[in-house]
């Protein structure tokens, strides 16, 4: 595919000025590959028995040829499909994988947060470890000491200082390594998907900081699926897909290419004589999202109401178009879904006719417990399984939060209670 | 307040490695590391560091019965509890820091794949909580020695000799064995018998004159045997023969010399040909 510089069409005057600053990452034709084993020989038994027998391996392309800078101050995004080479340049990024061959040339300290408490140890307290994290995320140990306490205070931990991590809770963690995040005070953040934890309280926080880092001197790198965070915060987004850039600029575009990218037809090429749309799509998504309380958010509370929608667009006419939609858990449980045929709306032909949008619309009754959501989506011709224009794995991401102690993949207890009295 | 304070040049990046991210981050991970470590064991139970002596002083009392009361060996040499007590406690921390390190990169994934630091840290942390350790076993070792009557003697101030080729051969075995686990799983076991066969092949449960004249030479190639059989003479018992004396001559030490530096440059390019690829390889 080749490259787009996407230029936005109303450029603010902050973005602007951010890209006239000097680059803080240059990179220049980084190439990666791995070279993934057909068969794993891990001992020395196996190597000693067959030592003529080399080493099967099979090539796996991560990063072809990519060059981009980031400015100094910019908060950067990086979005893609699952296996598109996000998290291997964001770990190149990082120095924690060696690149094959290209330049990276970067201007001050670099802390990677490829996870959240990397090196926490549940034996240690909430101070020793907010050293020990900061140390191995490149601070200086004196730097991170004169750092503690902002760190506790910025997590709300003060009262749990000296308590062990084991005794902490799971929301207790998170905060105490988003804190230690936040606070890490370099010069670059490599950052891979930590938005969206802790309660609610806790994110508007985090939502203040990150629009705080945006307007400062520091550099963020966000690798994220969450559209709307790219939306929100990035004043340059880049969209790789195999490896490549497919495109890199304005994030509202970059997200919408995403979106697209994301339902691209199993069928695209049109070797099999269907009509092709001019991009290569039979079908558009032109926007999809989450709503709860009339307003779009990636974030809802544990039973508030839910809302799905996805606006589709046809480039040439779709006989007997089904929408199907699927809700999955972070461990790919499903959990409900729908599927609907365009006949169901009053009135309508059983035909999607070229240059009109179908809005698709779900209200879910919010029984989930909290976790990692994503949506699933499938889109048939003729109401028939063996023509999909679109079979996407994951076209939105959501995530529930909530503290009601719930057993089980939902909520499905309406009362329950106990009655104590002699017997009978 | 972050950068702008500092001038700020792009500079080249050069991915991971051994020892990569300056010399002051290296030292203040690896203290940080080992006296987390260290804290971690002594001073989770109230007894900590007392179980960490138990176990040593078990190994001993064990062997001490055997060798004296039903092999009848220790009577014939000179001070036989301590050395064995000082042997036993020794190569402890040589045993105990190899064996745990052999797993440590593979254990400290999480880290290795997650964050960017010099590898170096993670088996020379282990080799530094083992001297920790070690240095306050010897002090209860000293307090026996004096106790049964040793006295005093100026080669005691010759330890750091002893312990510092010691530390090195540790370190290096360490070293191969933590990049090779990445690859060869089948390593801890081996290594696991290997220790085993060191520890009966190395003189200290026996002293070296046991042994034939004609295996004493073979034996003496062993850089441990080296090692302990100096230490015999400086520290428990100065008409002991020395290394060079129990191995023939001082040119048949060669051997044991070329194996020691053999093993240290082994280590040292195992691990830093290894280190860049770890995070990938696991």
């Amino acid at each position: 595919m080749p490259l787009e510089e996407i230029v936005s069409p109303t450029p603010e005057a902050p973005d602007a000025e951010v890209a006239a600053r000097p680059a803080a990452i240059e990179v220049r034709n980084l190439v990666k590959t791995f070279e993934i084993p057909l068969k794993r020989v891990d001992s020395i038994k196996e190597r000693v028995l067959h030592p003529l027998q080399g080493v099967q391996t099979r090539r796996l392309v991560a990063l072809s040829d990519i060059s981009f800078d980031v400015h100094r101050g910019e908060f950067f995004g990086i979005v893609g499909r699952n296996g598109t080479g996000k998290s291997t340049l964001l770990k190149i990024l990082a120095s924690i994988y060696r690149a094959e061959a290209g330049s990276i040339r970067m201007a001050g300290r670099v802390a990677p947060f490829i996870e959240l408490g990397v090196g926490f140890n549940p034996d240690l307290t909430a101070r020793e470890n907010v050293i020990l994290n900061g140390v191995l995320m490149g601070l200086r140990r004196d730097d991170a000491e004169s750092r503690l306490e902002a760190v506790i205070e910025f997590a709300e931990l003060e009262e749990f200082a000296d308590l062990k991590l084991k005794n902490y809770s799971s929301g207790m963690l998170v905060r105490l390594a988003f804190a230690v995040m936040i606070q890490s005070d370099s010069d670059i953040l490599l950052i891979d998907e930590v938005l969206a934890v802790g309660d609610a309280a806790f994110q508007q926080k985090c939502k203040d900081v990150f629009h705080e880092i945006r307007g400062s001197d520091r550099t963020v790198v966000l690798v994220t699926h969450d559209m709307s965070a790219v939306e929100q915060y990035c004043h340059r987004a880049m969209l790789l897909d195999g490896g490549d850039i497919v495109a890199i600029g304005d994030p509202d575009e970059v997200a919408h290419r995403y979106l697209r990218l994301n339902f691209a037809a199993p069928t695209a090429d049109g070797e099999d004589g269907h009509p092709v749309a001019p991009d290569g799509a039979e079908l558009l998504l032109l926007d999809a999202w989450v709503e709860s309380a009339g307003e779009r958010t990636t974030n809802v509370e544990q039973g508030a109401g839910i809302e799905f929608h996805a606006i589709f667009q046809a480039p040439a006419d779709i006989p007997g178009p089904s929408f199907g939609f699927v809700i999955n858990n972070a461990e790919g449980v499903e959990i409900g879904g729908f599927g609907l045929g365009l006949e169901s709306a009053e009135g309508a032909p059983d035909v999607f006719p070229a240059g009109e949008q179908v809005h698709v619309r779900a209200k879910i009754a919010n029984r989930l417990t909290a976790g990692r959501y994503a949506v699933q989506c499938w889109v048939h011709r003729n109401h028939s399984f063996a023509e999909p224009l679109i079979a996407s794995p994951r076209i939105l991401d959501f995530v529930v939060y909530g503290t009601d102690a719930t057993v089980g993949l939902v909520d499905i207890i309406d009362e329950a209670g106990l009655t104590l009295g002699p017997k009978q | 307040m972050s950068a702008s304070s500092e001038t700020l040049e792009l500079r080249e990046v050069r991915g991971p490695s051994a020892l990569g991210g300056g010399t002051r981050r290296f030292w203040e991970l690896l203290w940080l590391m080992s006296l987390t470590e260290f804290k971690r064991a002594y001073f989770g139970t109230v007894l900590g560091y007392f179980w960490s002596l138990l176990r040593p002083l078990m190994l001993f009392a064990v062997l001490l019965f055997v060798f004296t009361r039903i092999f009848r060996l220790g009577s014939a040499v000179e001070n036989y509890p301590v050395l064995l007590l000082f042997n036993v406690v020794v190569f402890g921390f040589f045993q105990e820091s190899t064996v745990s390190a052999v797993t440590s990169v593979v254990a400290q994934e999480g880290i290795v794949r997650k964050t960017q630091f010099p590898r170096l840290v993670i088996p020379l942390s282990i080799v530094l909580t083992g001297l920790m350790n070690l240095g306050l076993n010897l002090i209860a070792v000293f307090a026996f020695i004096l106790a049964y009557g040793v006295a005093p003697m100026w080669t005691w101030l010759l330890l750091p000799v002893i312990l510092l080729p010691l530390t090195m051969l540790t370190t290096a075995i360490s070293m191969l064995l933590s990049a090779l686990y990445v690859r060869f799983r089948d390593v801890l076991i081996i290594w696991t018998v290997a220790a085993t066969v060191l520890f009966y092949g190395t003189p200290l449960l026996y002293p070296i004159e046991v042994a034939p004249e004609g295996l004493r030479a073979p034996m003496m190639v062993n850089p441990l045997a080296v090692i302990f059989e100096q230490a015999r003479v400086w520290i428990i018992d100065p008409n002991a023969p020395t290394a060079a004396e129990a191995a023939g001559s001082v040119w048949r030490l060669i051997p044991a010399l070329v194996i020691f530096v053999g093993v240290c440059v082994l280590g040292w390019r195992v691990f830093t040909r290894e280190a860049p690829r770890i995070a990938e390889a696991l």
